[in-house]
């Protein structure tokens, strides 16, 4: 016999449902007075230095269709690599009930040690029975000496974890659950 | 410091036909390890200055009138897998009402919707992990997936410790449900302990007599390690 290793487990994950924002957005859906505001609906107060980004982005399934009830968040340091104060640099963001995009204002993040630029990802929805973490990187950063990105076997999926500019100060972030295109998901 | 990498066995994968809303939302490919950086460490904080004095009581923080249904008490603490408690987490709840319904327009159970409860509250653990809310017990309710599956009674929880990569949302059930191993949803968990995990034993010692009752909920997120040799300098 030997002494137990007596650590706890991880609390097993579940879907976040159909009704996440009831828990997560209740004012987006429709039931105010319980919280003044959603909680995080910008990650940046306006006067945050740096330069300041669009992101417009949606989650697709596997057969193609946008989903319309996924909830993203983001977490990333300021324009000096730095981390908050507080909950500065986090964001959290139902997809339109409509049209299933997400919109991101923010400040483009610095990098972080020897990682390029990139904002951390966290997708829960029905159907997701535990939160993908994901990263996204910015088009026209130099991607060449991120420690995740050249240590990737298929060097043919990073495209999926970067940002497409589409003009100036705004991109386009696309995430592919599954099948062709599907976006890296990671497990760090 | 690092995170203790998650062990995924307990946890349900992310393709389960069971429950078939997983089937075109589940990635294929294999989820890809490396080398966290500070920004999956970290996290934002939240102060005890965003909550309101009702945040966390579910019975009344809607109107100010009652809700309609068993009063109870769910309370625990956040623990991590060291067993340390995780104070400043912050912890968000959602449910359906008594009846099984949730103010949702998505949501159009027979059952009626109870004009003065909401459905959400969140507080943050104190020093040594702990919460709780007063709510009422939720109803079971069907949903579309079989031609006859039901949701057990439920609450949702969303937890938010010091790091980004530890973030969980999770479900808690009630002891005794009948409809826990029926439900699709809890079995896309595949380790009958591990589902175990997410039921909460009637816990009479928080009883209120004649007021409310009571269920114990713990929570472990993933664990953070740091050691002096996690900080030696490179090449020792």
């Amino acid at each position: 016999m030997v002494q137990p290793l007596d650590y706890l487990p991880e609390t097993p994950s579940q879907t976040a449902g159909p009704y996440v924002h009831i828990g997560c957005t209740p004012n987006f859906v429709g039931i105010h007075g319980i919280y003044a505001e959603d909680l995080a609906l910008k990650p940046f107060p306006a006067e945050a230095p740096g330069e300041r980004i669009t992101v417009t982005g949606s989650v697709i399934d596997g057969t193609g269709t946008v989903l319309r009830d996924v909830l993203v968040e983001t977490w990333q340091p300021g324009a000096d690599g730095r981390f908050g104060p507080g909950a500065q640099g986090f964001c959290r963001m139902p997809s339109s009930l409509e049209t299933g995009e997400w919109v991101l204002e923010t400040v483009k993040p610095g990098a972080v040690g020897p990682n390029a630029p990139y904002i951390a990802l966290w997708i829960v929805a029905r159907g997701i029975n535990i939160g993908l973490q994901t990263r996204m990187y910015f088009e026209g950063d130099d991607l060449s000496s991120d420690p995740l990105l050249t240590r990737l076997e298929h060097q043919n999926r990073i495209p999926t974890l970067v940002a497409k500019k589409t003009g100036d100060g705004t991109y386009r972030f696309d995430i592919r659950l599954q099948g062709e295109g599907e976006t890296i998901f990671l497990d760090m | 410091m690092t995170l203790l990498p998650r062990k995924r066995d307990g946890h349900p994968p992310a393709h389960t036909p069971g429950y078939k809303s997983s089937v075109a939302r589940s990635p294929s490919r294999a989820l890809i390890s490396g080398p966290a950086s500070p920004t999956e460490l970290s996290g934002p904080t939240f102060g005890h200055e965003l909550l309101g004095k009702l945040d966390n009581n579910l019975v009344v923080n809607f109107t100010g009138q009652p809700a309609i249904g068993e009063r109870i008490i769910v309370h625990g603490r956040v623990l991590d897998e060291m067993g340390r408690p995780v104070p400043g987490a912050l912890v968000e709840v959602w449910q359906a009402n008594a009846g099984g319904r949730y103010r949702h327009k998505k949501d159009g159970y027979l059952a009626p919707l109870d004009p003065n409860f909401g459905g959400c509250g969140r507080t943050i653990t104190a020093d040594d992990g702990s919460y709780e809310f007063l709510t009422v017990r939720p109803g079971a309710y069907p949903w579309p997936n079989g031609p006859n599956d039901w949701r057990p009674m439920h609450i949702h929880f969303s937890l938010f410790g010091p790091s980004f990569g530890q973030r969980l949302i999770t479900q808690m059930y009630f002891e005794g449900d009948p409809l826990i191993p029926r439900c699709p949803i809890i079995r896309t968990i595949a380790d009958p302990s591990a589902i175990e995990r997410l039921v909460a034993p009637l816990d009479m010692n928080r009883a209120m007599p004649m007021d409310c009752l009571a269920y114990k909920f713990d929570i472990v997120l993933r664990g953070r390690r740091q050691t002096m040799f996690e900080n030696q300098m490179e090449g020792m």
